[in-house]
């Protein structure tokens, strides 16, 4: 058999390569799913940088178990089928014991039934959608709150802002769908008439034709539930049509600094439900916690309107490593039962998990705090209500 | 009424973009009979360009956009040299799939060098909108419009008007005669890709400041830009540009009167009952590929 030089040597090459991860034996992989490219980027990537540094933290202090912690993170490309391979090649290929993701209720929607197939439980880092916690799926713990949980502290501001006819425009997902749901639920119960309710494509760009119908409606105060680019476009496009009606949005991926930055005077009188507020770090629950990450953020120069998304992956990790040591080992199963018992004290909160869904084979879900902050003169603020 | 005056401003202003993004790729898809995947990513292209010259070296934003459109005819041309012209007389099938490559590459590359992080561009309009008793549009908006039908009357009179545009028609009709006939064929390809390519980078440039930029905008721009070059016959400019504002009214009205939810569809929904009626698009040409 003829043995072509260059072959060899490919192959040679290949097997050193093969060989790498033999010495990195003495680390615990950790998986991580997020949108770092596509429609998402912007926040998936946010919320990789942060699960970055609480992996630095970590391993600073010594990691887990006497071993490191290494994050193996892969692009799940916004898309949910991309998502799945992702979860099947951490799962299969890495071997990581837990994962962390997917940022969109869709995403996260679609890897579920793989953690199920191979019985590793995944942190939920950042999706809404009541159905992820509901569905039945029992290795899927959620540290974001649901759009109900929202929903529900936001019931008490409902009087305090005077809001007597509400209108929603929502990105056509699962979370927009789950989230305009909720908050109109809550709103109905108070007794606010609710007006039109508008869907934007996650990938439209122009809502005059939304923007037009709700203005006509009369409505005061309008709901946006999306992310913080179709946000600020909202907010523009908003002011280009002289809406009246004031402006909240929901769902805590709306980086008013971002929003600040970007749409510029027409985010001015506009609210923001957040899940981390860091213009004001001390009236979290763990200002430690908060302020470590905001100082190392803001050290390594990351963009500083992404901390209120960052966080996210800052916390996911954090609980995952937590259970890793509740654990005592590095597998799967043992995981999952630490999961149940661990409480994190983390930027979202104290994090521990109580029981959702269905008997007999619950999802965890932890319970944060939610904040509502104001856009003022180019400033957030802490509004006085 | 006065909800409906409002919907017909919208879909006026929205219209003139559709057209200016429909009349390039009917150059390049209708004329040409190149799928090309990339030209939204020319239309963002042309968006960052603005970007990068407004916001980050404080060129001046008329300035701006003209180089916006010069680089976006450089790389349509550099396009085509590199990618296209190796691709003369291979099927349909082939160059798709070339094409497709291209878009993931340039989405990808533009994801690299910009990151996903929105961009916004300021413009020097007002920020205060033009009121018209109950219809109100924003300034940017308004010179956005017309821009757009500035730049689609300059590409009908070129194509139909100059030597140039009649050499464009003559290749595509038949390579063989007009090289005979003494056009340089191998320029004509290169101009006429680099022309469609302008004008979706000039787009781009035009939209920037309304939207903000990032990535992923080219998707649906080059959506729209297909939906509406087959709505108005391939290779047909009046077509494009008057399927361009069929297209935005049945979105703005769809939206506004049916569902929001919607929206894209009512036009799609629209374009099947037009190709089920007169299959060849609104302003038929003889044959039609693809």
């Amino acid at each position: 058999m003829h043995i072509d030089p260059r072959k060899a040597a490919l192959s040679v090459l290949a097997a050193g390569l093969m060989a790498a991860p033999a010495f990195a034996q003495d680390t615990i992989k950790i998986g991580v799913t997020q949108p770092l490219t596509g429609a998402f980027a912007a926040s998936g990537n946010y919320v990789a940088q942060g699960a970055k540094i609480a992996e630095d933290e970590i391993n600073a202090k010594g990691g887990v178990l006497g071993k490191k912690i290494q994050l193996v993170i892969e692009d799940n490309k916004s898309n949910p089928t991309e998502a799945v391979a992702t979860v099947e090649k951490l799962i299969v290929r890495d071997k990581v014991p837990a994962i962390m993701g997917a940022w969109s209720s869709t995403l996260t929607l679609a890897v579920m039934p793989k953690v199920m197939e191979y019985k590793v439980p995944l942190v939920v880092e950042t999706s809404s959608s009541g159905k992820i916690t509901t569905a039945g799926n029992p290795y899927v713990f959620r540290i974001a709150p649901t759009s109900d949980m929202e929903a529900v502290a936001f019931t008490p501001l409902i009087d305090k802002l005077n809001i007597k006819k509400a209108a929603f425009l929502n990105t056509n997902n699962d979370f927009g769908i789950g989230s305009a749901k909720a908050y109109s639920e809550a709103l109905k119960k108070k007794g606010v008439e609710i007006g039109v309710m508008e869907t934007m494509d996650p990938k439209a760009t122009d809502f005059s034709a939304q923007l037009t119908s709700i203005k006509a409606s009369g409505a005061d105060t309008l709901f946006v539930t999306t992310a913080v680019e179709q946000i600020t476009l909202v907010l523009k496009q908003a002011k280009e049509l002289q809406l009246d009606a004031r402006i909240i949005t929901t769902g805590g991926s709306n980086s008013p600094d971002q929003l600040i930055a970007q749409a510029g005077s027409a985010a001015d009188g506009s609210y923001h439900v957040v899940f981390f507020p860091p213009w004001f770090p001390d009236v979290v629950k763990n200002p430690e916690a908060a302020k470590s990450y905001m100082t190392e953020w803001k050290k390594r120069g990351h963009e500083p309107g992404g901390m209120t998304e960052g966080f996210r992956g800052y916390d996911g990790i954090y609980t995952i490593a937590e259970a890793i040591k509740v654990a005592g080992k590095a597998e799967p199963a043992a995981i999952k039962d630490a999961l149940w018992k661990v409480t994190v004290h983390g930027v979202y909160g104290d994090i521990k998990f109580t029981q959702q869904g269905p008997k007999g084979k619950e999802s965890g879900q932890n319970v944060p705090s939610v904040y509502l902050v104001k856009i003022e003169d180019g400033k957030v603020v802490n509004p006085e209500l | 009424m006065d909800q409906l005056l409002q919907h017909a401003a919208n879909a006026m202003i929205i219209g003139g973009t559709y057209a200016l993004l429909g009349i390039g790729l009917t150059l390049i898809f209708g004329i040409m009979k190149v799928v090309n995947f990339t030209h939204g990513e020319l239309y963002s292209f042309g968006a960052y360009m603005m970007y990068a010259w407004v916001m980050l070296i404080g060129a001046d934003f008329m300035v701006s956009l003209v180089l916006a459109v010069v680089l976006g005819i450089a790389l349509g041309a550099l396009v085509e040299f590199v990618l296209l012209r190796r691709l003369r007389g291979a099927d349909i099938d082939t160059t798709m799939l070339v094409m497709i490559g291209a878009w993931i590459a340039m989405q990808n590359t533009e994801q690299l060098a910009w990151s996903g992080v929105a961009k916004s561009i300021v413009s020097p309009f007002p920020a205060d909108p033009l009121v018209l008793g109950p219809v109100s549009i924003s300034w940017t908006r308004l010179f956005v419009f017309v821009v757009a039908l500035v730049l689609i009357a300059a590409t009908y009179a070129l194509i139909q008007r100059t030597k140039l545009g009649k050499a464009m028609r003559a290749t595509f009709q038949d390579r063989q005669a007009a090289a005979l006939m003494g056009v340089q064929i191998n320029s004509i390809h290169t101009a006429t890709f680099a022309l469609g390519s302008g004008l979706a980078a000039a787009a781009g440039a035009l939209l920037g400041p309304v939207f903000v930029v990032y990535p992923t905008i080219g998707d649906s721009a080059s959506l729209k830009a297909f939906a509406i070059v087959i709505l108005g016959g391939l290779g047909s400019i009046p077509g494009a540009t008057i399927g361009g504002f069929i297209l935005a009214f049945a979105e703005e009205l769809g939206a506004g009167y049916v569902s929001s939810g919607y929206r894209d569809a009512m036009g799609f929904l629209l374009i099947i009952l037009i190709l089920i009626f007169k299959p060849t698009g609104l302003f038929a040409q003889k044959e039609r590929i693809g």
